[in-house]
């Protein structure tokens, strides 16, 4: 379809090195956990390898380093909306701007810290 | 006026098949298949991205966050198991694309028993808490743990389900319409794929962080 | 398109076809694979749910006009644990407002303008022989039904169907004993299903199945409208899915996704583990409800603009502006859900953002309104029965757009939410909004499905008829709203002083509710009279350009009889030096 038998063959070593690389990156996440990163270093460490790895998948695995604009379009989109659902929802949640100072504490004390 | 509807519904069957099937449409370089299962897999980004946003709230507004209450050994071999049966499915179709049958049956049913493997150890797992007493109910974690992971086994299921059906009864197309066979193995591919992209996110944020 | 390849492989049913032969009746009628059969069931199921979900509110209407009083005639087919004595129990009417919210949004308009409408229109439309991919777009009609069925029947369990809202918050949610609540949660997942399905079905033909020559930018406008609300259907409606396993989680498996620690109910504290957010759901929901509601209107635009377009004998003005005001706000959709989240306890900053969003919202709104609008001017207009309909959809949808401004913006909110103000505005821009508009594609693309029209007479009285009612109906609920009515209150507002002035209202909008179901009768008739005695009309009867006249009428399988070809955009109406006031899109050109 997009690329020949003989093409095909080249990017068999290919898949086995990404595969290797994951493996590795699934070692180096564990090895990480056992550094005690304060939470939100912790968080962002994890993410980055996570997405070094999910971005290795995505690009080799299911081919989209060389897909169709199409294909890249709908993807765009649907990242953006995934980072707006994943933001938005929180920052409501935390935004507490508006909200006066003593009810603010009361909700602090109520909740132990 | 019968006949002319007659002669018409005929003229009209020998026209009827729906382009674009198998061949790549020229302006937009796709075939039907692939931009549907890309569209569909930005829904299933949407769909756990509405759970994992439901992670970061409870967490967030939780006083206190569990630590230690998964084995991380099974959350990583398992993680290890879904990885290989990735590089597995992706074999498969190569197999294919290189007309190398017999290594696309070995490689597809290689991906069937990591996937599998990687069900057992979840029902262990599962086993492990429930046997505790401590299910979905117990605490917002395991509520979103067992929410996350057991969505995530579903698909994995699905998933098996569907090579299961290209190992048996689906193989027959492989014959009848190879270059729709390779492109529907190629779009399980895809699917299996994305099934391990949400592994490869949920094994950090729930065993580790 | 390679013969050779897709002959032996087409696995769309009719690899093992042969040309001549009669698919048996099960298989042309029920299980069709043919997008236009498929269209035609969406479009019938689509019109009993909205007549069902009619029904629940002419119940409700009858116990907010007279609180207390025996239902009338039916009244003892409720039963003691819903109308005992035939008078309506508090929680019986939260069902009906539940369902009747419920039914018509994803039984009844749904279905009906995308199922619907969609499914038969598009691939005609478009010059395609078919949907991309028949067998689950049959797929997708059947899990719908079996939402719609799951429904339906939530409202014979013990305890009744869902009562906690369309909105199905919770806590109370979660807490409502009895199985109506998780069947609607059950159906609600077969129906996000169904449209997930349909909307990657809708946007793979959009994009690969156009005719030759049939470019983005000569799309009907109609076209680009499915292809939009597509869109949002994909990417919105999956986290609705979530949540609603999370709630169906929290109410079967015990969990404490959206239960607060600490609940006390009935003066008993709740035995969960507690440590959830009751507006984790109010967001999951809203992602997904506000973009329903652009779905709920992007078709209804679609259809009037075409039906304008036809009875100006005009282009449309500024096509470009619609596309790209559509886009827009298809996307901007997405990022206003909050400002039905308001009273919610949100800080200042995302307040404002969302109010910020929202205003934004409303030009591309406006724009699309004003071109229609402009599309009028110098136009020589055919009083058409579509045509009647979508004329009045553009003020109907404008006063519809015009009071949900205050309701965007915080402030005002405060004064406005959940009153009558706020039920006033989203029925003026579905009622007689959307379904204004469904009717006018009834009428226009009737002829195309039967090869007959409709009777012009009975368009008429239906049109007049639902039109003076159904203003009358929703009109008052806006002064009802600003003198602080609110809403879902079973006795219709008696318990508060401040309602005293209000109440007749109540009374006005019944009798007006039940001229609008009469002035439906005209329709019901004229649509299956039509059916077999209607005036037998060619393939073009309103002389359109679009694709879709080209086909025979109905069209068979496979829809055209030769391969389409687009030579020119949608809308050529009175082109200079043109022998006819319409050039159609598939007209070769003349030498």
């Amino acid at each position: 379809m997009h690329s020949d038998p003989a093409a095909i063959k080249k990017s068999v070593r290919g898949y086995f090195m990404i595969g290797a690389a994951l493996l590795v990156f699934t070692g180096i996440t564990v090895a990480a956990n056992r550094f005690h990163f304060v939470v939100p270093v912790a968080i962002t460490v994890a993410l980055i390898i996570a997405a070094m790895k999910g971005s290795m998948v995505a690009a080799v695995f299911m081919h989209l380093n060389h897909e169709k604009r199409w294909i890249y379009g709908a993807l765009l989109l649907t990242v953006v909306f995934f980072i707006v659902l994943m933001f938005v929802p929180l920052l409501t949640v935390l935004d507490h701007i508006g909200t006066p100072l003593d009810t603010l504490r009361a909700a602090g004390e109520r909740a132990g810290h | 006026m019968l006949n002319a509807f007659c002669i018409q519904r005929f003229a009209l069957q020998t026209i009827m098949n729906i382009p674009y099937t198998v061949e790549e449409r020229p302006d937009t370089g796709l075939a039907n298949g692939r931009l549907g299962i890309w569209l569909f897999l930005a829904s299933e980004v949407m769909l756990f991205g509405a759970l994992f946003s439901t992670y970061i709230i409870l967490r967030v507004g939780a006083l206190e966050w569990p630590h230690g209450e998964l084995s991380i050994t099974l959350g990583a071999i398992n993680t290890v198991i879904l990885i290989s049966s990735s590089v597995t499915m992706v074999m498969a179709w190569a197999s294919l694309k290189m007309r190398e049958w017999g290594k696309h049956r070995l490689y597809l049913a290689l991906t069937f028993v990591l996937a599998l493997v990687f069900l057992i150890n979840k029902y262990f797992e599962y086993s492990a808490h429930l046997a505790g007493g401590e299910g979905p109910w117990h605490s917002t974690f395991l509520a979103i743990y067992f929410t996350l992971t057991g969505l995530h086994g579903l698909h994995i299921v699905c998933g098996m389900i569907v090579m299961g059906y290209f190992l048996g009864p689906g193989a027959k197309m492989w014959k009848t319409s190879p270059e729709q066979f390779v492109n529907r193995i190629e779009y399980t591919g895809l699917y299996w794929h994305f099934v391990d992209l949400v592994w490869i996110f949920l094994f950090p944020v729930l065993y580790l962080l | 398109m390679d013969n050779a390849t897709t002959v032996g492989a087409v696995a769309h049913g009719h690899a093992h076809e042969h040309p001549h032969e009669e698919l048996p009746f099960w298989r042309k009628y029920i299980f069709s694979v043919d997008h236009k059969t498929i269209g035609i069931q969406y479009a019938f199921t689509g019109l009993l749910f909205l007549l069902f979900g009619f029904c629940l509110m002419m119940i409700m209407r009858f116990q907010l006009a007279y609180p207390g009083h025996p239902i009338p005639l039916i009244g003892n087919w409720f039963g003691p644990d819903k109308a005992p004595g035939g008078i309506m129990l508090p929680e019986f009417y939260n069902q009906l407002g539940a369902m009747h919210g419920t039914i018509m949004v994803f039984l009844g308009v749904v279905p009906l303008a995308v199922g619907g409408f969609g499914n038969f229109v598009v691939p005609l439309q478009i010059g395609a022989p078919d949907m991309a991919f028949p067998k689950l777009n049959m797929a997708s009609y059947w899990v719908y039904f079996l939402g719609g069925v799951t429904m339906v029947a939530s409202f014979f369990v013990p305890n009744g169907a869902a009562q906690s809202g369309w909105t199905s918050y919770p806590p109370l949610s979660v807490i409502v004993q009895g199985g109506g609540q998780t069947m609607w949660l059950i159906g609600m997942v077969f129906l996000i299903t169904s449209s997930l399905l349909g909307s990657v079905n809708f946007i793979v033909t959009i994009v690969q199945l156009r005719a030759k020559g049939l470019t983005f930018m000569r799309l009907p406008f109609f076209v680009w409208a499915q292809l939009v609300t597509a869109f949002l259907l994909l990417l919105a409606f999956p986290p609705l899915e979530a949540a609603g396993v999370l709630q169906l989680m929290d109410r079967l498996a015990g969990t404490s996704f959206f239960m607060p620690s600490g609940l006390v109910i009935s003066g008993k504290v709740l035995t969960v583990a507690g440590g959830g957010n009751p507006i984790l759901w109010q967001h999951l929901f809203w992602f997904l409800a506000h973009p329903e509601v652009y779905v709920l209107v992007l078709p209804a635009m679609g259809i009037v603009s075409e039906v304008i377009a036809n009875n100006t004998r005009k282009p449309l003005w500024g096509y470009r502006a619609l596309v790209y005001s559509i886009v827009f706000l298809g996307f901007m959709s997405f990022i206003v859900w909050a400002h039905h989240m308001f009273m919610t306890g949100m800080g200042t900053t995302m307040s404002a953002f969302f109010q910020t969003t929202t205003m934004i919202i409303s030009i591309p709104s406006v724009v699309i309104l004003t071109a229609l609008l402009l599309s009028l001017w110098g136009a020589s207009i055919r009083f058409t029965t579509p045509m009647l309909f979508a004329l009045a959809f553009l003020p109907m949808f404008g006063i519809g757009g015009l009071t949900g401004l205050p309701l965007g913006l915080a402030p005002p909110d405060i004064h406005l939410h959940d009153t009558y103000y706020v039920i006033g505005h989203f029925h003026y821009v579905v009622a007689p909004g959307t379904i204004f508009a469904l009717f006018a594609g009834i009428y226009y693309w009737f002829p195309k499905a039967t090869g007959r029209k409709m009777n012009d007479l009975l368009g008429q009285i239906h049109f007049w008829g639902s039109f003076i009612c159904i203003n009358t109906v929703f009109m008052p609920m806006f002064i009802q709203g600003l003198g602080g009515m609110n809403r879902r209150m079973y006795d219709g507002g008696m318990l508060y002083g401040h309602n005293a002035n209000l109440l007749k209202w109540n009374v006005v909008i019944g009798f007006a509710a039940w001229g609008l179901g009469l002035f439906q009768i005209p329709f019901i008739i004229n649509f299956f009279s039509s059916i077999k005695w209607g005036t037998l009309v060619d393939r073009n009867p309103w002389q359109a350009t679009t694709l879709e006249w080209s086909a025979p009428s109905p069209p068979g399988h496979g829809n055209f009889l030769t391969e389409p070809i687009v030579y020119r955009g949608p809308y050529e109406y009175s082109m200079p030096g043109a022998a006819t006031d319409f050039t159609p899109q598939f007209e070769p050109e003349r030498a």
